[in-house]
């Protein structure tokens, strides 16, 4: 029986328009493209040329400071284009598919016959290490340390966000071995909710939480099973990502796809796909998307995701596309003291407490407010279930004190951790760009 | 819609290099009243939001106040009325009242938006509302025949010097309204000892800053001050029907408001309760000496006691931060009140200097949590 901890700090946003058990196929791409920028904290060096033959699981791009640390094609192809933007920054690059998918062997392996180093250099080669996220800083991770821990989330309790017991059938198995593979890096931890398909797994300590949204996200786990102090580096993979490592080890080949949630109250049909990472997100949302209305596409989460668009690319992490209104032509009046009951709110200064729970909203981009200093306090507090003073935090950011920011913490959290305050705040901060800022910061200082 | 079209054509008028530019700030402020903004999310960061906006939170602690300013109003002609002896109706107190406040409202509103706004279009920033509350608070707790020119002189200070030079709403030190009653209460100390109030008189002169003729009736306190009887009944200290501030003077009308508050999260209701925890038990310890005719929870009634626990020590920005620092913070303002009020003869009421004195510490009481917090941390990583 996992141990349990219950959180009571959080905030289940109930949106409308969550995505059916119903799992199909998406359209095929014709272009798959790997973004760079999906791995945050890593500078791409390109490794193809345009017109190159690639399969999948052949190199784009390396990390420039870890030339061994390769991200792979998800298909095999033609590289098509290098996409730069500003100072030949790597946007994308992009690969044409082939009709025949060809997939670089890198051979079967019995992972108890491997020790720690042989798993990474499995996972670098493979292109999956690049998808290991590392405390502090939230970057990806570097190969070279040698982690405290490694956390894995086997739930999302943000809005809209894919069920990972949904994402996860059928790799039941996969996941057990890629478990054991991290297991040999380092200590392995899994945070699961009741009814995980993944509860019964082995080879890591099992915790189950209770409570509101962020409780899926895990750096709130690992707050509160194993707080990561200064100078200690803590891993963390999403679950999906662990069954594609054991896949890496049964197979001998990595398959990137995914089954991910297409939701949101602008998606006509809200379902499941599976769909390859870079794939091109107007053949994953083709058709299903309202038009009545200026929508706009997210990829992830409507609390933590990037806005996207129909030509862009899936990225790496992704385990979902919400699609919401835009809403910036809705010119509402008098919006400080009208009743507005359709709108969602924690303050009891709108009618949402009136309305049943079951009471799906739908709401869209606009910020609804002003920007102000932090007004109001404790906002941040109620739905940040850590051991931390998030506002004092962001304020040491704000304030560029490197020091204040250590001593308050700044090493355990990811912008993600702060979403849902950013969405209760009243004073309209944007508490994750300044969270990321302040975590860009730290490391440069410190590097 | 046609507003949304007039707003729409006016706005190259305001921008940037537009003819009115130097007005830019006050164009925000109006199109931002009447409509809710459109900005949407970023590319980056949560693309959802909440409803509530600080517009909405300051709006309500105004409707929050409404019982207390309706009450006050009606009250300033009864106490008139009764003073010279002349029978009224329910509706003659009330349009007494309103002839009285109403004044007071509008001075402190243009003199206060007006610098706001100048200053929101120096800084090129959008005007704050946090104003609305404070310039509707300083009308309730000066004296009743405080002149208007007083008035303006007292609201400008603290705006500027309260506010603006700490960098505006959110993030000044002292409550802004507070300050302006601190500023009449020192620069102007006969207008304002608190101990008595003008009842009578012609209230229109002072528009023009000519004496008041009138009659002073002293205020519970003032009479608890001097060691005479207090006259006030329990009864009508609860609903208020004693001379004091506009504000101030009906329990039941603040307990209103306050109930609003909480109700809509916006005043802790940590500091609120522990405010009158703290006086109670210093009342309950210190109780006037010889004082007739008085119990010792009367002086919760009194006074300025319920209006700032509720609407002046609530006020987020200047009271602590954090959970733990609302309880010392309350419980230290309503001992404090009690301690000012009963051993300094010379300030009959207490509330005032209270939170203002506790204003001061309250980043102190959140060094404490948030150092204590730091400490767990450093030692966790020590082990």
């Amino acid at each position: 029986m996992a141990n349990v901890i219950k959180l009571k700090k959080g905030l289940d946003i109930n949106l409308k328009g969550k995505a059916t058990a119903k799992i199909s196929a998406a359209n095929a791409s014709e272009v798959y493209g790997l973004i760079p920028d999906a791995f945050w904290g890593m500078k791409p060096k390109v490794v193809v040329k345009e017109g190159d033959d690639v399969k999948a699981g052949d190199a784009l791009f390396v990390n420039k400071l870890h030339p061994e640390m390769k991200f792979v094609s998800p298909v095999a192809g033609k590289v098509m284009l290098v996409e730069r933007g500003e100072r030949r920054k790597v946007l994308s690059v992009q690969v044409e598919a082939a009709a025949d998918q060809q997939y670089v062997d890198f051979g079967k392996k019995q992972v108890n016959s491997l020790n720690a180093e042989q798993v990474k250099a499995a996972l670098l080669e493979s292109g999956l290490f690049g998808f290991i996220i590392q405390r502090p800083y939230a970057v990806v991770a570097n190969p070279d340390d040698m982690p405290k821990a490694i956390f894995v989330s086997a739930f999302s309790d943000m809005p809209l966000a894919a069920d990972v017991n949904i994402a996860l059938n059928g790799k039941e198995a996969d996941f057990q071995t890629g478990i054991d593979a991290l297991a040999k890096i380092a200590k392995v931890y899994l945070g699961v909710k009741a009814g995980s398909i993944v509860e019964n797994t082995k080879n890591a300590t099992v915790t189950e939480f209770r409570g509101k949204c962020p409780a899926g996200n895990v750096g709130v786990q690992i707050n509160n099973v194993c707080p990561i102090n200064k100078g200690e580096v803590v891993w963390t993979l999403a679950a999906e990502e662990v069954a594609m490592i054991g896949g890496l080890f049964n197979e001998g080949k990595v398959n990137f796809t995914r089954t991910i949630a297409v939701a949101g109250s602008e998606i006509k049909e809200p379902q499941y796909k599976q769909v390859l990472i870079g794939a091109k997100i107007g053949d994953i949302i083709a058709g299903n998307v309202c038009s009545d209305k200026k929508v706009r596409l997210i990829d992830g989460n409507p609390l933590t995701g990037v806005k996207t668009d129909e030509n862009s690319f899936l990225l790496a992490h992704s385990t979902e596309i919400t699609a919401i209104p835009e809403g910036d032509d809705r010119d509402e009046l008098f919006g400080w003291i009208a009743p507005r009951f359709n709108e969602y709110s924690t303050s009891r200064s709108y009618f949402t407490w009136l309305q049943p729970k079951s009471k799906e909203y739908v709401l869209d981009a606009r910020v609804k407010g002003g920007h102000r200093h932090m007004i109001c306090s404790g906002e941040y507090d109620s739905v940040f279930p850590m051991d931390i003073y998030p506002e004092q935090l962001v304020k040491a950011i704000i304030a560029g004190d490197i020091d204040r920011m250590e001593a308050l913490g700044i090493y355990e959290v990811a912008p993600e951790d702060f979403a849902v305050a950013e969405f209760v705040d009243s004073s309209k901060v944007e508490l994750q760009r300044i969270v990321r800022e302040g975590l860009d910061m730290l490391r440069k200082e410190n590097e | 819609m046609g507003l949304k079209k007039i707003l729409d054509n006016l706005k190259p008028t305001f921008s940037e290099g537009g003819k009115l530019s130097a007005f830019g700030s006050l164009y925000d402020a109006m199109e931002t009243f009447f409509y809710v903004p459109n900005e949407t999310a970023k590319v980056r960061g949560a693309h959802i939001h909440d409803a509530i906006d600080s517009k909405r939170t300051i709006f309500f602690v105004v409707i929050a106040l409404i019982p207390s300013i309706l009450f006050g109003m009606y009250n300033i002609g009864l106490q008139h009325y009764d003073k010279i002896g002349e029978e009224s109706t329910l509706l003659c107190c009330f349009l007494y009242g309103l002839a009285v406040i109403l004044p007071k409202i509008v001075v402190s509103y243009a003199v206060g938006l007006g610098i706001e706004v100048a200053i929101a279009q120096w800084k090129k920033e959008e005007v704050h509302e946090g104003f609305f509350v404070t310039g509707i608070l300083i009308p309730l707790i000066v004296p009743v025949n405080c002149p208007l020119w007083i008035i303006a002189l007292a609201t400008a200070f603290a705006v500027v010097f309260a506010k603006e030079v700490f960098g505006g709403t959110g993030m000044n030190v002292f409550n802004p309204a507070l300050v302006t009653r601190a500023f009449l209460f020192f620069a102007y100390p006969t207008m304002m000892s608190g101990d008595k109030v003008w009842v009578n008189g012609n209230y229109m002169d002072c528009i023009n800053g000519a004496p008041v003729d009138g009659v002073s009736a002293a205020t519970p306190l003032g009479q608890l001050a001097a060691g005479e009887p207090v006259t006030a009944s329990p009864m009508e200290t609860i609903i208020g029907t004693i001379p004091g501030s506009i504000g101030e003077t009906s329990v039941i009308a603040i307990l209103i408001g306050a109930f609003i508050l909480i109700w809509a999260n916006i005043a802790s209701w940590k500091i609120i309760l522990s405010t009158f925890a703290g006086g109670a038990l210093m009342a309950y310890l210190l109780p006037y000496e010889g004082a007739q005719n008085f119990e010792w929870w009367e002086q919760l009634t009194v006074g300025g006691f319920c209006f700032g626990a509720v609407f002046m020590a609530t006020d987020p920005v200047t009271s602590p931060r954090t959970e733990g620092g609302k309880w010392i913070f309350g419980f230290l303002i309503g001992a404090m009140a009690i301690i000012i009020r009963v051993l300094n003869p010379g300030y009959p009421e207490g509330m005032m200097l209270a939170i203002l004195l506790m204003n001061i510490f309250a980043p102190l009481f959140d060094y404490c949590f948030v150092q204590s917090n730091i400490n767990k941390r450093a030692k966790r990583a020590a082990k």
